[in-house]
């Protein structure tokens, strides 16, 4: 059924980027305006396609439009409405280009030269509203193998081959996650797909549902056969209101066409997928907390275990993945879990999607293989700091991660070489920090998220994030004495050992990182020694 | 039901199976200071005063919801320890407006016993003197929440024993606060049953009656104990 319907790739196809961020830069009304200027074309003119697609990488430049000719394809940026005519002409063959000359964007640079699409292979190439359009790039051609021809067995052997490891930030190994929910006592099971990206600076799992969502649907889908699952959530956050709208659209489709619902493709394998829209809050991307939400309770941790794999939605073994490791399953079973293990470094495997902000030329979306040095994606692909400026660090992991210093750019990206660092790999936001800025005022940056978005459960994580924040702004002002930096530490430590999830575990991280590789400002940050209050112990 | 034995600061001891590590501490006579945790109610692991070390495994664990098992080597004590409850204590002190000297609690305060325990005399950490407000719309009790610790005993008890479920938490972080129906006036509540059980179990005292004043709260909270095994297990007359 699914082959029948054949890619209309032979034509001239014209692909405008119609995700958050080309949108807020006005790509909703330059692809009206393309399709107003195709008909204005006529049909004289040399046949085209214009398609809505996901993410097209180099966010900064948006609105971005593709253009697919039999001769290869090629980029422009920086576009807006009055180019659209020009760009028809340029997909149909029948411009001299001029007036985009200055709006074409080289192919061949590292930020896209470099970049190993494999979660994203689909994400700016499919039109994310169109089933046909992903069936024809092979969506759910893996979920029907693994339902025709393979058992759960065969599927998780897969995954286990793969080396896959948790995308959401903890890097845990997903072949033993899924075999640890499959062979849990019998009983209903479920699954659950965590979208419910927070951290500051990180758009991989957004640009993934909102370019190619019924990716996801079919790894989440593969996800519930290998554990014996037959209910779906995908827990979204509220402030991705495309990513939602695209989800359900997509939902509907598949199962309109039997892909999802009962005996998918003729076998025995039921799945209801619902969506779960979060309420705001950072503290339900952690998974305990986000099973109280879905089940309609407030969100907070728990302590585990029991882990969700024992005791999860409604005390049922359930899995829980990321956005980004479900959609990296299709690919897998479609090459082999030994090719997608080949990529990488030995204890990191596969390829990592990065969202690459802050002080950097090339602010978007990259994909590259793990063990990618720091170096070759901030300063190679991204272009380093604007302006020829330096390099102070790069912040990775979000409120929870830390700052690597320029000085350690080379350190390969994967999960034990940044935490080595006092950092981690978080789900893949990379924020490029500038020699102006100060490094305790970034500290309290993400304190004041922490506060912020602290459940207020445990002890150490409320009332110790005030803290911590209050005592971070004596840095920041200048006015510390010398035993505020005694007890910054100490009750760092304090936060980091004794709270009760990981948000508050990890609050201290970009506190504790900026101390260990800068902490002459911390020193500048205090008052001169003066006959002061006493010591704080 | 099975046995299982460990060891509590290089004590043996068997206890039954399914056991808290917490019991496990007290059987052994350690005092492991409580203060969300409570006997009948279901625990929840948030005051983490109760974190113990245990052999082979790298995160402190709270004592409360940790299930003991067999061979487990289990310290109550030590100066990271120490070190840490002192901190804790502190933390809790600093967030709300404790002033022993005309609490309705005074000398019959978990908080208060805490502190002493712990041997904090004073925080290290500015007081935040935080603005809450106090309810008094209720026509038998009263909660003030200036000298609310957040334990949630009083959202239990009323959830898991009296089944009314009036008490929720509401806001999130150092804004978290009890709130009584849908945020209303505790005293406009109708499933409200004006049991007192969240009065018998508030470790301070920021739920008391309204007849009480400095120092004379009796709480009494080994009620929800006894209520929990009276219907689990038919034991009607307490010992």
């Amino acid at each position: 059924m699914l082959n029948s319907i054949s890619p209309s790739l032979q034509r001239p196809r014209l692909r405008c980027c119609d995700a958050s961020s080309c949108r807020s830069a006005g790509s909703g009304a330059l692809l009206k305006a393309l399709e107003t200027a195709r008909s204005n074309a006529g049909e004289a003119a040399e046949p085209l396609d214009i398609e809505p697609v996901g993410c097209l990488r180099l966010c900064s430049q948006g609105p971005l439009v593709a253009l697919d000719r039999p001769e290869g394809s090629s980029l422009f940026g920086g576009l807006s409405a009055p180019l659209a005519g020009a760009l028809v002409d340029a997909g149909s063959g029948t411009d001299n280009n001029s007036s985009l000359n200055d709006h074409a964007i080289d192919l061949e640079q590292p930020f896209f030269a470099l970049q190993h699409s494999v979660v994203l292979e689909g994400c700016g190439q499919v039109n994310p509203e169109s089933i046909d359009s992903a069936i024809a790039h092979g969506s759910y051609e893996q979920l029907r193998h693994c339902l025709q021809e393979l058992s759960a067995a065969d599927v998780r052997e897969q995954i286990r081959r793969s080396g896959l490891r948790g995308r959401g930030g903890a890097g845990y190994p997903t072949g033993l996650k899924w075999d640890t929910v499959a062979l849990q006592p019998p009983g209903p099971r479920f699954v659950v797909c965590n979208a419910d990206e927070g951290d500051p600076g990180a758009f991989m799992d957004r640009s993934v549902m909102e370019g190619d969502p019924h990716r996801l649907l079919e790894g989440l889908a593969i996800a519930a056969y290998a554990v014996g699952a037959d209910r779906g959530f995908i827990y979204v956050r509220a402030e991705y209101p495309l990513a939602i709208e695209r989800l359900r659209l997509a939902l509907r489709q598949a199962r309109q066409r039997n892909i999802l619902g009962n005996n998918i493709f003729g076998s025995q394998f039921d799945l209801r997928i619902d969506i779960r829209v979060g309420a705001g809050a950072y503290v339900c991307g952690e998974e305990t907390a986000l099973m109280q939400s879905i089940q309609g309770r407030r969100g907070s941790p728990r302590p585990r275990p029991p882990f969700p794999a024992q005791k999860g939605l409604w005390g049922a073994p359930t899995l829980i993945n990321n956005v980004e490791t479900l959609a990296a399953v299709p690919a897998i079973l479609r090459e082999g879990g030994d090719w997608y293990g080949a990529i990488g470094t030995d204890s990191s495997r596969g390829t990592k999607v990065f969202a690459l902000s802050g002080a950097v030329v090339n602010t978007g979306l990259v994909e590259v293989p793990m063990g990618t040095s720091l170096r070759t994606v901030v300063e190679t692909m991204g272009g380093g700091v604007p302006n020829g400026a330096g390099v102070k660090a790069v912040q990775t992991g979000g409120p929870s991660g830390g700052c690597i210093p320029a000085a350690l750019l080379d350190t390969p990206v994967d999960y034990e070489s940044l935490r080595a660092l006092g950092s981690m790999m978080g789900s893949g936001g990379m924020i490029v920090i500038a020699e102006s800025m100060a490094m305790p005022e970034l500290a309290r940056h993400f304190m004041r998220f922490n506060v912020n978005e602290s459940c207020g459960k445990c002890l150490p994580c409320r009332a110790g994030t005030v803290q911590l924040e209050q005592l971070l702004t004596k840095f920041v002002a200048g006015n510390a004495q010398a035993s505020d930096l005694e007890q910054l530490e100490q009750l760092c430590q304090m936060v980091q050992t004794t709270s009760l999830c990981g948000l508050g575990q990890a609050a201290p991280n970009p506190v504790l990182s900026t101390l260990k590789y800068f902490r002459q400002e911390y020193k500048t940050g205090c008052e001169p020694a003066t006959a002061g209050p006493q010591p704080w112990a | 039901m099975g046995v299982i034995t460990l060891r509590v600061n290089g004590v043996e001891l068997a206890v039954p199976a399914g056991s808290s590590v917490l019991t496990a501490t007290r059987q052994a006579g350690a005092q492991v200071p409580v203060l969300c945790h409570l006997d009948g109610l279901n625990p929840i692991a948030a005051c983490r005063l109760c974190l113990v070390e245990i052999e082979g495994s790298q995160k402190l664990q709270p004592a409360c919801s940790t299930e003991a098992s067999e061979g487990m080597v289990v310290k109550t004590d030590s100066d990271q320890l120490q070190h840490l409850r002192r901190m804790a204590v502190e933390l809790l002190f600093s967030e709300g407006n404790h002033v022993c000297a005309f609490c309705v609690a005074s000398g019959a305060c978990e908080l208060q016993n805490v502190a002493v325990a712990v041997g904090m005399d004073h925080s290290r950490f500015p007081y935040q003197y935080p603005h809450r407000p106090v309810d008094a719309s209720h026509h038998l009790f009263s909660i003030d929440h200036n000298r609310c610790i957040l334990c949630s005993r009083c959202v239990r008890v009323c959830d898991e024993i009296e089944g009314a479920h009036v008490w929720d938490v509401a806001n999130r972080g150092g804004e978290s606060r009890i709130v009584a129906g849908l945020n209303q006036p505790w005293g406009e509540v109708e499933s409200c049953t004006s049991c007192g059980k969240c009065v018998d179990v508030c470790p301070t005292g920021a739920i008391f009656h309204k007849e009480d004043t400095t120092a004379e709260k009796h709480p009494h909270a080994e009620r929800a104990q006894r209520l929990r095994q009276a219907r689990e297990q038919h034991q009607w007359h307490h010992p």
